[in-house]
């Protein structure tokens, strides 16, 4: 540390370029040192990108299925032969009672129950008319409801294949096209997401607690001391950290481009373009907060607890926002995360132009200048 | 023992000498327990759909008329061609594209059936997926009730057929959560993620930060033993953690109406033990950090993992094998089971017991090794 101030006061103070270099220089020193961050923060997307693209998807499979006839038939056999041929479900077989059945729910270890009432068959036979009762765990509302989907659809199929081969009339059948997805790959829609995450985290984290450090330290003051103006240290702080987080968006579009398959519709040049303004406003974020805060703990707190969840939450990365009730679609507004992930689907995944996107680059750009205004005005070159 | 009182009363003091902590532990749950529940919901609603209606006679408004009513969808637009509803759908206005063919009203009268063409947008994939269903559901049930009106034009053999067909009827209970809220599966799981945060991240700073201030030699050349000295650092935890979870619990009745079935007790059980594992990992944490920033990144680091490994989002059973794994050496998917089986499904302690045996060991091993991995030097 001590020669690197030494450096400083060796050159002429008109030139700011040497200056900025010098200290881009301590600053990488800073970051070197330490391996271990460096590692995590350069390893954080590649787990991210692997979790999400091999281990993470909202597919309901291994539903656990008993039966409960209390007068088995060929039917209800039937029934039980195509469950068990199904790969969605994992027949338990029959339970002796309904109270049994009860007894494996609320211990969570049966998701559906297919309940017969006794004499089917000949109640079906006879007065043409049959009920079959569908009993779901719902506690998991999605896995729930598709479990019941699924065994409808099996039970309904099984019935008409009985039926014999007899057309219903009027019908209206659907052409289903999915357009952007055509295989409905999870990755396509988390990897723009993992992309506002990652960087957000990264430069904000980053940033704040490397200038409070300084702070706490007391080095901060023998750099107000010396001759180097505070526009250039500031600039110095982020240059190291900008260059991580291209590093990383670098990694993340690789990996997502080899390993997940995930396109790259739209021009790279626009994704890029994109990808550094919300790099930009994550370091103004960083710096925002640096001027806000004044101990390492509290930054990590604030950096944590309102990038990490928001981000999670409200951004769209992986809940619907018009899903949300109106008050928290508002609230969605003033995530940046939200628009930047909208905007790299729309170029990633849809393979729009800048036509389509300039509202967010616009709404980015505008949220920069916001938080520099903040930061300029909250910055005091005297320390307390 | 006194040692130990004398060191937690500098831990308490520390900690509410700090303004944000204090606040942080009691608004932090509010938000959490306010807010999110609402963000979260598999269930597709406002699906906004575009109709591209080129026969425009009796039946195919019928048909739009009907999509318009479903909860599901939203009418945006009804374009004269595809190319307009593709535009929309490009500029990120509408989701999906439906489009009735010239001769819908003709094929249905002439050859007893029809087509649709559906066009969903599928970069998530799940809404692509249910809003294909429900319109599928919706054709169905417009088809029957054409079927209803057009009987009478079918020949005398096939009418009886139809008539004489057996009927199944298929009725769905969804238990324990009858209405399919999906906050009510959310909110156990987002006490756990109170939790978590809370009791992960701050012992993980609190260790390092004296290291950083230099305090900590100061300790070291104390005859204070390595066992007071870390329980000292847990403790406020465990009883900020406890304080969380009151909390979150009263805030879950109060807003949500949701109260265990079999009482209180297995609640804070779970909980509790739960406390004190993840602080004992941030301690973990903290003692092999030299400096704030690499505390922070490495407990986000494992936080992250562990959240999305832990089945709270999306489900276990649908992970590869080696996830699986992981997903089992992870104390959250246990607190959150047995958390989700208490208040939702009404289970006991005694249901939950094995889980909870889990987090027990979770807790011995990972305090265990917070003390140990604490090295009394410089």
């Amino acid at each position: 540390m001590s020669c690197t101030i030494g450096f400083i006061h060796d050159i002429p103070t008109n030139n700011i370029m040497k200056q900025l270099i010098a200290f881009v220089e301590k600053e990488f020193y800073h970051i070197f040192r330490d391996n271990r961050t460096l590692l995590v923060i350069l390893g954080m997307p590649v787990v991210q990108i692997l979790l999400f693209g091999f281990a993470i998807n909202m597919e309901v499979q291994d539903i656990r299925v008993a039966l409960y006839t209390p007068t088995p038939d060929t039917f209800s056999q039937g029934i039980a032969e195509k469950i068990r041929q199904n790969s969605y479900f994992n027949f338990q077989g029959s339970m002796q009672t309904m109270q049994l059945v009860e007894e494996s729910m609320r211990k969570g270890e049966l998701d559906l129950a297919i309940v017969f009432p006794p004499h089917f068959h000949r109640d079906m036979t006879h007065s043409g008319e049959g009920k079959v009762q569908l009993i779901t765990s719902s506690a998991d509302p999605n896995r729930g409801s598709i479990a019941a989907t699924y065994a409808t659809a099996i039970i309904s199929q099984y019935q008409m294949e009985q039926a014999g081969p007899t057309a219903i009339p009027f019908q209206i059948t659907t052409e289903n096209r999915m357009i952007y997805n055509p295989r409905m790959k999870s990755a396509y829609m988390f990897v723009p997401g993992i992309m506002g995450l990652v960087l957000m985290i990264i430069s904000t984290i980053m940033t704040s607690v490397s200038i409070i450090r300084e702070k706490e330290r007391g080095t901060m003051e023998v750099l107000l001391a010396s001759p180097l103006k505070q526009a250039t240290m500031i600039v110095a702080k982020t240059i190291p950290y900008l260059i991580i987080s291209l590093l990383n968006l670098i990694s993340i579009l690789l990996l997502s481009y080899f390993v997940l398959d995930v396109p790259i519709r739209g021009s790279l040049l626009l994704l890029t373009l994109l990808s550094l303004l919300y790099i930009f406003l994550s370091l103004s974020f960083g710096l925002t907060i640096s001027t806000l805060v004044h101990k390492q703990i509290n930054a990590v707190i604030v950096s944590a607890m309102t990038v990490m969840i928001p981000v999670l939450m409200l951004s769209g990365m992986i809940f619907p926002i018009n899903n949300m009730p109106p008050a928290l679609q508002y609230l969605s507004l003033v995530v940046p995360a939200r628009w930047f992930i909208d905007a790299v689907r729309k170029v990633m995944i849809q393979g729009l132009g800048i036509s389509m996107v300039w509202q967010e680059m616009l709404i980015l750009t505008g949220m920069i200048l916001f938080l520099l205004t903040v930061t300029i005005l909250k910055t005091k070159k005297r320390l307390e | 023992m006194n040692t130990l009182k004398f060191l937690l009363e500098k831990e308490f003091k520390q900690m509410f000498r700090n303004k944000l902590i204090p606040r942080l532990i009691v608004m932090y749950p509010v938000m959490v327990m306010l807010v999110f529940p609402w963000a979260i919901s598999f269930e597709i609603r406002n699906i906004r759909i575009d109709v591209v209606d080129h026969s425009r006679s009796s039946y195919s408004r019928r048909l739009t008329d009907k999509v318009a009513a479903s909860h599901y969808f939203i009418l945006h637009d009804t374009p004269p061609d595809y190319q307009t509803a593709m535009r929309n759908m490009e500029m990120g206005e509408t989701d999906m594209i439906l489009e009735i063919p010239t001769s819908f009203d003709r094929e249905m009268v002439k050859n007893r059936s029809s087509a649709v063409s559906i066009a969903v947008n599928s970069v998530n994939g799940t809404q692509g997926l249910l809003g294909s269903n429900y319109i599928t559901q919706i054709m169905n049930e417009f088809s029957a009730s054409l079927r209803g009106e057009l009987m009478h034009t079918l020949p005398p053999t096939s009418r009886a057929a139809m008539v004489h067909m057996p009927k199944l009827d298929i009725l769905t209970q969804y238990k324990f959560n009858p209405t399919l809220d999906y906050k009510n599966f959310m909110i156990p799981g987002f006490m756990v993620l109170l939790m978590t945060l809370i009791c992960g991240i701050l012992p993980a700073l609190n260790i390092v930060s004296e290291k950083e201030t230099g305090t900590i030699n100061q300790i070291n050349v104390t005859p204070v033993s390595k066992s007071s000295f870390i329980l000292a650092k847990l403790i406020p935890f465990w009883v900020v953690g406890i304080v969380i979870l009151a909390i979150a619990v009263t805030l879950a009745y109060l807003i949500y109406g949701l109260w265990p079935a079999s009482g209180i007790i297995p609640v804070f059980l779970s909980g509790i033990v739960f406390i004190f594992s993840v602080s004992g990992m941030g301690i973990i944490i903290s003692n092999y950090s030299d400096n704030m920033q690499q505390a922070s990144f490495l407990v986000m680091f494992f936080i992250l993992v562990i959240i999305l490994l832990s089945g709270m989002f999306t489900p276990v059973s649908s992970m590869p094998t080696w996830a699986q794994l992981v997903a089992a050496a992870n104390p959250f998917t246990y607190l959150t089971k047995s958390l989700r089986m208490l208040y939702l499904n009404g289970s006991t302690l005694a249901d939950v017991r094995g889980n909870l045996l889990m987090l027990g060991l979770f807790a011995l091993i990972l305090n265990g090794w917070a003390i140990l991995s604490y090295r009394k030097r410089g």
